[in-house]
């Protein structure tokens, strides 16, 4: 395949306007990774089974190698970056610390965007349920059991907070 | 979920106070991984940097007639295209041979494919180009004309004269033969009242990293210096070989291996196309980048298992194992890779098989045949699982024969808890294991009597739900014996360097790696302990070959175990050091003294005396103020490497309870166990992670993953969506549980945990399979991995 002419596209990337101009074939997650360098998003893939390359789309999850960064001109992104900084995901990263939901943490931006979409729905999950909730998210190491805790005890934590 | 806090204990078996030996500290430096703040070599940019893609060989078997690389030279952005031939005049070929394995060979390998491809993913040309996505598609624009030959691809006829050699050379199509015969064998099974046999096949899986393999090599003419950032788990071995390789003397190389997205022995090995980058870089005189596509990665990272195993077992009425027989053919790929060789599983499942029981009468033969297939070698506890499985799957099964419980039958037979020193039939040097402990312990942790009535229970409902069992030992903490003795610069030893900054924390540098085990946590813990800080004084160094001590690495579970011991021996060796430097600051005999939580106090007292910034201070900047001759020494180094035994073996045993639907074939794992004893136990939250991440990989082995190829050679599933890995929905809870018996050639007595959990898990859920279906009148299930339609086969439902 020959690179087509590029596009310009602008859009938000966690909170920040973003004017550049993109082949039409570069996805959302090489456009983030390489021309901005928000290299939290990762690669594991490129076909959508992994799920190591979910970020937010107008906030909903979605596979940043599935989704063309033309596609998302005129949108909202975020990415495990601007989540961290903003302090959105601060009970599930200590969480995940802790309990040590992550062991080479190549997994982790995607499946901490992917239990923060099932927390944000409120309640306490079943343990059932948030298995199958991340099972978009492939983790090699951990083996999931940790990462299971770390969502159900903030899920507890957030339920108690009301 | 509660999450349980940390609780510092009082003194501990290693007599320290504020010890963190034996607690669930966090790793330090999660929360970088956590923010998306880690830098991956995936992640890696330099200035000038271009981008190497490869173009493979599509066929298993071909002779190279041509490249043709002039319309690929002309497209945009590309900076060179290089041929094998080419790069061989920068990189010279290896040979994946060890002295120890007597009579293995192999034939010359190299960076890229010169006249012949042997296996379909061979790289064949290389692409460098300004962007990835250009050197892709320049890669289109390679022409190569082939001759495909005819493929080997079946173990079972490799070496009949009439397949024909991958390698003429060499004369045959065989890499490795190992034969072994302890006791009276014949005799044995002719005097046992029930003798068992069957055939086990396991399929070939692969490690399946998240972040695929990649490298950025950074050849700097001006400094004669290569700087190579490399997702590796041994960054002193790969010094060596791309020093030896691209001759290099060492210290003109310099690895660096920051964060790694996961590794399982996948990223220990000589790649050809990362070797081939290196070149590309020293070639080009500019940072080169390679990143594996996941395409790639299926059809070029270390695939493993595929062994085919006639396996017997004889016993006698009353339970005792009397011999053991296996019978062991492996298919690796056209060569045997470097610099561990791909004979090790082989002739660690020799060396393995029947080893937690007592029976002395064992025979075996391996035999390990070249194929046009992709290379094979170490991944997570080569060989165990293939030994474990054939071991416990022969004990269920003889025990269902005899009539006999399955753990029963496992306490007749398992070494006594009191028996050692003791030596397996195959000539294994066991220090000090708990079988029995261990049995026991697992046994009250599951309720066995209360789940074998429940699954009585059910199965009158039509329920099928089965529970299976898997005793194993595991090799951790190599000394020489594994790779040294054999020739390959491999380090076993390990070392840490230990120094005091000038407001009193301490920086470890050590030779040990971290690719998410937690090493890093480890040699903190051990460190602060060991010193007396606590521990956000210290910080770990590592993954640097010109910072860090001469060491291994992060493989067969040794980072604890040998790393951990260095630590260990740096910090008192430090502490001598500043205690020496105190006393004479405070006129005090050193003898006197002690450092605690950061202080330097009075051993007898408690008293304070003086802080360790007080210490450094004076030692760094009014040396001018301490009396006449006294030099302090605030930094010290110390190695460690197992001598008493060759391998500090760990044991355990787990156990799988599962649900088998049997109109589907469906597997559904309902709850798993695992009880080990790695020794002294640093800190229990992450050896239980170790061994949870261990036991879903295992899992994955016995019911998903398969590199299933045709008779062509050809990779059929080399995708995500078609190689099954384990997902979270499919995975149950594991429970673990410890005993403890340390090893005494380390005064910390810690051993590995990195594998035990692979070691035994396919054995479990195999034999809980069988153990759901033996009453439906199923013939056993041996064939993994143990999808839905071998068990409907089985059932004689297809
Ligand atoms: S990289 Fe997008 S799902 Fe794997
Ligand atoms: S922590 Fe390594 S892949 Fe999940």
């Amino acid at each position: 395949m020959s690179p087509q002419p590029a596009h310009d596209i602008t859009l938000m990337v966690n909170g920040e306007a973003i004017a550049e101009s993109v082949e039409p074939r570069t996805t959302l997650v090489d456009f983030l990774r390489e021309a901005l360098g928000l290299t939290g998003s990762h690669v594991g893939c490129e076909h959508g089974v992994c799920g190591a390359c979910t970020v937010r789309l107008d906030g909903v999850i979605v596979r940043g190698c599935l989704t063309l960064a033309v596609q998302c001109d005129g949108r909202r992104v975020e990415t495990i970056e601007g989540l961290s900084d903003s302090g959105e995901l601060a009970d599930l990263q200590a969480a995940f610390e802790r309990r040590n939901a992550l062991q080479c943490g190549f997994c982790t931006p995607g499946m901490m965007l992917t239990a923060q979409e099932l927390l944000a729905a409120g309640g306490v999950p079943s343990r059932d349920t948030i298995r199958a909730h991340i099972s978009g998210n492939y983790c090699r190491c951990t083996g999931y059991h940790a990462i299971v805790d770390a969502i159900e005890s903030v899920a507890q934590a957030r339920a108690q907070q009301g | 979920m509660q999450i349980a806090d940390d609780v510092p204990p009082g003194l501990t078996a290693l007599d320290r106070p504020n010890s963190y030996i034996g607690r669930s500290v966090p790793r330090p430096n999660l929360a970088r991984l956590a923010q998306g703040r880690a830098q991956y070599v995936s992640d890696v940019v330099l200035p000038r940097m271009a981008h190497a893609v490869f173009v493979r060989s599509p066929h298993a078997h071909a002779r190279i007639k041509h490249v043709d690389t002039a319309a690929a030279k002309k497209a945009p952005s590309v900076i060179a295209v290089v041929t094998g031939a080419e790069l061989a005049k920068v990189i010279t070929p290896w040979v994946g041979v060890l002295t120890h394995l007597k009579g293995l060979k192999s034939a010359p390998q190299h960076a890229i494919a010169i006249d012949r491809a042997c296996w379909q993913g061979e790289a064949v040309c290389a692409v460098v180009a300004r962007t990835r996505a250009e050197a892709e598609d320049a890669c289109e624009l390679v022409e190569v004309e082939y001759e495909p030959l005819p493929a080997v691809t079946d173990p079972e006829t490799a070496l009949d004269p009439k397949t024909p050699l991958i390698q003429p050379e060499l004369g045959d199509n065989l890499c490795f033969e190992r034969k072994l015969d302890a006791g009276e064998v014949d005799k044995a099974f002719a005097e046992s009242d029930a003798v068992v046999e069957t055939t086990f096949m396991f399929g070939r899986h692969t490690g399946v990293c998240n972040e695929p393999r990649a490298v950025v090599a950074d050849w700097n003419p001006g400094e004669q210096r290569l700087t190579v950032y490399h997702g590796t788990q041994a960054p002193h071995m790969m010094q060596n070989l791309f020093a030896k390789h691209l001759d290099l003397a060492e210290h003109q190389v310099r690895v660096l291996t920051k964060d790694v997205g996961g590794s399982f022995g996948i990223k220990v090995h000589t790649y050809a196309d990362e070797m081939a980058t290196v070149a590309l870089s020293k070639l080009l005189k500019r940072p080169v980048k390679f990143v594996a596509d996941r395409v790639e990665s299926f059809v070029t990272d270390i695939h493993a298992r595929d062994h085919r195993i006639k396996a017997k077992i004889g016993v006698k009425n009353d339970g005792t194992i009397t011999a053991f027989e296996i019978d062991d053919l492996t298919g690796i790929g056209p060569y045997s890779v470097y610099p561990r060789t791909s004979g090790i599983e082989a002739n660690q499942i020799v060396n393995l098989v029947g080893g937690p029981y007592t029976c002395m009468n064992y025979r075996a033969l391996a035999r390990v045949v070249f194929m046009n297939k992709n290379v094979m070698c170490q991944y997570r506890a080569v060989g165990h699982p293939i030994a474990v499985a054939v071991t416990e799957g022969l004990v269920e099964l003889a025990a269902a024969k005899i009539g006999m419980d399955p753990v029963d039958l496992r306490r007749k037979n398992l070494f006594a808890d009191d028996a050692y020193p003791a030596a397996s039939a195959a000539g294994l040097k066991f220090e000090a294991l708990s079988h029995h402990a261990s049995t026991d312990k697992l046994v009250k942790m599951m309720d066995y009597p209360a789940l074998r009535t429940e699954q009585q229970r059910l199965r009158g409902q039509g329920i099928c739900r089965g529970i299976g069992f898997a005793s194993f030992i595991e090799v951790t903490n190599p000394s020489a014996a594994f790779y040294g003795v054999g020739g390959a610069k491999i380090s076993s030893q390990d070392g840490v360097t230990m120094k005091l900054d000038a407001q009193g924390s301490i920086s470890c540098h050590t030779g040990v790696s971290e690719q998410g085990q937690g090493a890093e946590a480890v040699i903190a813990q051990v460190a602060a302990t060991a010193f007396g800080v606590p521990m956000e004084r210290v910080r770990v160094v590592m993954g640097d070959t010109d910072n860090t001590p001469y060491g291994g690495g992060t493989w067969a579970s040794r980072a604890a175990g040998i790393g951990g011991e260095a630590a260990w021996q740096a910090g008192k060796a430090l502490r001598q050091n500043v205690l020496t430097a105190a006393g004479s600051i405070l006129q005090a005999r050193p003898e006197a003294l002690d450092i605690r939580n950061g202080i330097v106090i009075d051993a007898d007292t408690g008293n304070e005396r003086i802080g360790l910034d007080e210490v450094a201070r004076v030692c760094y900047f009014r040396p001018d103020t301490l009396p006449p001759g006294f030099q302090a020494e605030l930094m010290a180094t110390r190695h460690y490497v197992p001598r008493a035994w060759p391998f500090a073996f760990t044991n355990g045993i787990q156990a799988a309870y599962l649900e088998v639907d049997i109109d589907t074939g469906f597997v559904t794992l309902i709850k798993h166990w695992c009880v080990e004893d790695c020794g002294t136990v640093i800190n229990p939250q992450l050896v239980d992670e170790q061994i949870r991440g261990g036991v879903v990989q295992g899992i994955g082995a016995a019911l998903f993953e398969h590199c299933l190829y045709d008779e062509r050679g050809q990779l059929l599933n080399g995708n995500m969506a078609d190689y099954l890995v384990p997902m979270a929905a499919e995975m149950p809870d594991i429970e673990c549980g410890h005993v403890v018996s340390p090893t005494a050639d380390s005064e910390l007595g810690a051993k590995g945990a990195g594998e035990a959990g692979t070691a035994g898990a396919p054995a479990s859920v195999m034999n809980a399979i069988n153990d759901a279906l033996r009453p439906l009148g199923a013939a056993p299930l041996t064939d993994m991995p143990f999808t839905p339609g071998k068990i409907l086969r089985a059932l004689g439902k297809v």
